[in-house]
C-alpha cells in the first residue's frame, strides 16, 4: 500500500489537508486551495444553499472533492437531513457529520454523532463524523459504518492546538480508519506535531482564516503537514533523557 | 451638564387627541397612582418558573461601576476567560481609555467564532398600531401618525420587493397590538415570508409559549423582544399604559419562545433611557443565565441607542455617545465571544462600517420602519397605496447592494443566510 496516499471510503488524496471554508471570503478560496495543496474543501451546507450571486460552489476549484458538513444540526435526524439536502445540490457522497447542541463551544454531541453515521453510512455517505475523542466512541463510529474519524483538538475556533492530545494518541493507535485532527488546531508546529503522532490529516479553517496573510499560511501549514508525516513515516528517534543513559547497562547481570 | 439637560422630554400632545383622551394622557404621565402595577401579570399572560430574572437582576443592583479601576480592566483583559467581574470592569467608566485594547481584543474573539463574516438581514413592518403608551416611541398609542396595516395581498408583494433585491433573511415587526395584528395574523405573515425567505424572524409584542409555539409552525425561528430597560422602576415611569407596562412578562419572553420550540433569540436594552451602563450589564446577564439553561439555542444582542421620532425630533441617546456604545459592543463580545451582535441602521454607515470589523456580526440593510413603502423606497415607484408612518427616524439608508459592496470592501464577507430549516 502507498504510505503516502490518504485513503477515505476508497477515495485516495494525495494531500493530507483538508481546509474548511467558512471563516474566510470566498475570493480567497481558490488561493488557499492551491497554496495548501487541498484536495478536500469543507463547505456548510446551510451557507450554500443561498440563491445569492456569491455562491461557494463558484469558486471552488475543479478536482477539488467538497465535503458538505451539517453545522448547524442539533439532533442526527437534523444531521441526515442536511445530508440528504446536500446530496440532492449536487455536492456528492461525502459528508462530515458535525452535531451540536450547545451554541457557546460548539461541542459535538458524540451520542447523536454516531446515530446520524449509521443512518448515512447505509445511505451509501461517506461519512466522516466530528466528535470529542472518546474510544468507546470511535470504536462505535467504526461499527456505523463511518469513512473516518475526526476527533477535536481543542475547541473549535481557539487555535490552541493539541488539547486533547493523549486521546487522539489512543485513537491513532487503536482505530484501524483514518484519524483526522479537526477543531483546534491554530499553528503549522501544533499540525506537524499531530502527524508526526500518526494522524492520517489535519483540517483548520480559523488558523487561516485569522492568519495576517492567509495564502502564505495555507502554503505553511501544507509545509508542516507534509514534515510531520514523513517524520512519521520514518520513525521518530528517541530523545535522550536528562543526564543521558547509564553506560553499564542495568541488565548487564544477566548471565543465561 | 445639568441633571434637567440629561433627561429627554418625551410627553407631547396632538392636537387631535379630545379632551377626555388629553386628561387621561396626563394622568398617565404626572400621576403615579393612576398606573397600574408594572410588576402585576394581566390577564392571559403566562407566568413560568425561572430564576434567571433574580439571576441579572441581583448582579444588576448590586453593581457599583464607580468603584472599578484601571487595574481591575487591565486584568479583565488579560484574563482568558472572562468573569462576570470582568464584565463589570470593562463596561465601567474606567474602562473608557482601554477602548482600543478593547476592541483588539473584540476582533480576536470575534474572529474565532465568526471568522470574517458578516450577515445581512432587513426588517418589514406589517402594521404600526399599538396599545401601549411608551413616551419615546413613535408608534405609541397618542403619536398622532398615519396607521397601516397590511393585507395578506400587500404583505406578500412587499415580500416579493425584498426578496427581488436579494436579501434572504427577513424580520418581521408589528406594533403591539393584539386586537388589530393578532397572532393569527402574523402567523399568516410568517407563512407567506417562508415562501420568499430563508430565515424568518419576529420582533412583535411577548406571547404565551403555546403562541410562540404555533408561530415556529408557521415558519418563525428567531424572536427579538427588547427589555428596552432592565431597571423596573425607571420602566414603570416610560411605559405607561397597555400591555408592555407589564415588566416581568417581558423579562421571560425569550424563554417562552425557546420553551416553545424556537431556535434563537434576541435580546437588548434600548440605550439612552436609563442608566446605560447597568443595562448593558443586565442585558448581556440575561443572554448568560439564559444559556446557561438552553445551552443549544442561539442568541444575539442588539445595541440599539434612542432616536428621533415622528413628531419629537429631540430625542436623544443622552450620555450614550459612540464611544460608549462601541464600549458595550466590545465588552459583550469580550464576556459572550459566541454570540450574534447586531447594530441597526440607527447607527451611521461610518460607525456601523467600523463596528463590523471589531464585533459587530449583523447589520441590516434597506431598512424601513414605515408600513408598506418597500416598493417606493427599493425601485423609487410612487405607491399610489396608503402607508403607514415610521417607528424611529434611521440613519444609515444603505441598500442591500450598497451594504454587500461596503462590507466586501472591508474586506469581510457578506452573508445573506446561515440557516438552514431542518
Amino acid at each position: 500500500m502507498d504510505n503516502n496516499k490518504l485513503v477515505i471510503g476508497g477515495h485516495e488524496f494525495n494531500s493530507r489537508f483538508i481546509l474548511g471554508s467558512g471563516k474566510y471570503s470566498l475570493s480567497l478560496i481558490e488561493a488557499a486551495v492551491k497554496d495548501a495543496g487541498a484536495e478536500i474543501i469543507t463547505l456548510a451546507v446551510r451557507r450554500a444553499n443561498t440563491k445569492e450571486q456569491e455562491n461557494i460552489l463558484d469558486y471552488i476549484p475543479e478536482g477539488v472533492t467538497l465535503l458538505p458538513n451539517t453545522s448547524g444540526a442539533r439532533t442526527a435526524s437534523e444531521a441526515v437531513r442536511i445530508a440528504r439536502l446536500a446530496r440532492e445540490l449536487g455536492c456528492g457522497n461525502f459528508v462530515k457529520v458535525e452535531i451540536m447542541r450547545d451554541s457557546k463551544y460548539l461541542l459535538p454531541d458524540n451520542q447523536e454523532t454516531i446515530k446520524a453515521t449509521e443512518i448515512l453510512s447505509k445511505e451509501g455517505f461517506v461519512v466522516m463524523p466530528y466528535m470529542y475523542p472518546d474510544l468507546n466512541v470511535a470504536r462505535d463510529l467504526v461499527s456505523a459504518g463511518a469513512a473516518a474519524v475526526m476527533p477535536l483538538a481543542s475547541p473549535i475556533g481557539t487555535n490552541r492546538g493539541l488539547a486533547t492530545k493523549d486521546f487522539i494518541r489512543i485513537l491513532i493507535d487503536e482505530i484501524d480508519l483514518p484519524i483526522i485532527v479537526d477543531a483546534g488546531i491554530g499553528r503549522p508546529s501544533q499540525a506537524c506535531e499531530a502527524m508526526e503522532m500518526g494522524a492520517a490529516a489535519i483540517m483548520a479553517n480559523t488558523a487561516l482564516a485569522t492568519a495576517g496573510d492567509l495564502p502564505l499560511m495555507a502554503s505553511a501549514f501544507r509545509q508542516a503537514i507534509e514534515a510531520g508525516r514523513k517524520a512519521y513515516l520514518a520513525g521518530l528517534g528517541r530523545v535522550m533523557t536528562r543526564g543521558a543513559s547509564a553506560s553499564d547497562p542495568l541488565t548487564g547481570f544477566l548471565r543465561d | 451638564m445639568t441633571v434637567n439637560a440629561m433627561e429627554n422630554h418625551f410627553f407631547i400632545d396632538s392636537d387631535s387627541l379630545s379632551p377626555s383622551a388629553l386628561e387621561r394622557k396626563h394622568r398617565l404621565e404626572t400621576d403615579p397612582s393612576f398606573r397600574t402595577n408594572h410588576m402585576e401579570y394581566m390577564e392571559g399572560m403566562e407566568v413560568i418558573r425561572s430564576d434567571v430574572c433574580q439571576n441579572v437582576l441581583s448582579h444588576m443592583d448590586s453593581y457599583n461601576y464607580s468603584k472599578y479601576t484601571a487595574s481591575d480592566v487591565t486584568a479583565a483583559l488579560e484574563h482568558e476567560t472572562c468573569t462576570i467581574e470582568d464584565l463589570k470592569a470593562l463596561l465601567s467608566p474606567a474602562a473608557e481609555p482601554f477602548l482600543e485594547q478593547m476592541a483588539e481584543r473584540a476582533r480576536l474573539e470575534t474572529g474565532k467564532h465568526f471568522g470574517n463574516t458578516v450577515y445581512i438581514f432587513t426588517p418589514i413592518y406589517i402594521a404600526n398600531y399599538c396599545e401601549n403608551y411608551c413616551v419615546y416611541c413613535g408608534f405609541n398609542c397618542y403619536n398622532k401618525i398615519r396607521r397601516m396595516k397590511l393585507s395578506m395581498e400587500q404583505i406578500e408583494h412587499e415580500m416579493k420587493v425584498i426578496a427581488d433585491s436579494g436579501m434572504e433573511e427577513i424580520l418581521i415587526l408589528t406594533g403591539e397590538s393584539r386586537s388589530r395584528s393578532s397572532v393569527e395574523y402574523i402567523g399568516e405573515a410568517c407563512r407567506i415570508a417562508r415562501k420568499y425567505f430563508r430565515m424568518v424572524g419576529i420582533e412583535i409584542y411577548p406571547v404565551n409559549t403555546d403562541e410562540y409555539r404555533y408561530l415556529h409552525e408557521c415558519g418563525v425561528d428567531y424572536v427579538t423582544v427588547f427589555q428596552e430597560t432592565y431597571d423596573e422602576k425607571k420602566y414603570e415611569t416610560l411605559h405607561l399604559s397597555g400591555h408592555k407596562r407589564i415588566w416581568p412578562y417581558r423579562f421571560d419572553s425569550q424563554e417562552r419562545a425557546l420553551m416553545g420550540g424556537m431556535r434563537g433569540v434576541a435580546f437588548s436594552a434600548l440605550l439612552g433611557l436609563s442608566d446605560f451602563r447597568k443595562d448593558a450589564l443586565a442585558s448581556a446577564l440575561h443572554v448568560y443565565y439564559l444559556q446557561r439553561k438552553y445551552p443549544y439555542a442561539e442568541m444575539s444582542l442588539s445595541c440599539p441607542r434612542l432616536r428621533p421620532i415622528i413628531n419629537n425630533e429631540k430625542i436623544n441617546p443622552l450620555d450614550v455617545h459612540e464611544k460608549q456604545l462601541c464600549q458595550i459592543i466590545c465588552a459583550y463580545r469580550i464576556f459572550l465571544p459566541f454570540v450574534g451582535i447586531t447594530v441597526s441602521s440607527r447607527e451611521s454607515a461610518e460607525f456601523r462600517n467600523g463596528i463590523v470589523k471589531i464585533a459587530a456580526t449583523k447589520v441590516s440593510a434597506g431598512v424601513s420602519t414605515g408600513v408598506g413603502d418597500h416598493e417606493e423606497k427599493y425601485d423609487g415607484k410612487e405607491s399610489d397605496g396608503e402607508q403607514g408612518d415610521e417607528q424611529f427616524e434611521i440613519a444609515d439608508g444603505r441598500d442591500l447592494k450598497s451594504m454587500y459592496r461596503d462590507i466586501s470592501d472591508e474586506g469581510l464577507q457578506p452573508v445573506l443566510n446561515d440557516y438552514l430549516y431542518v
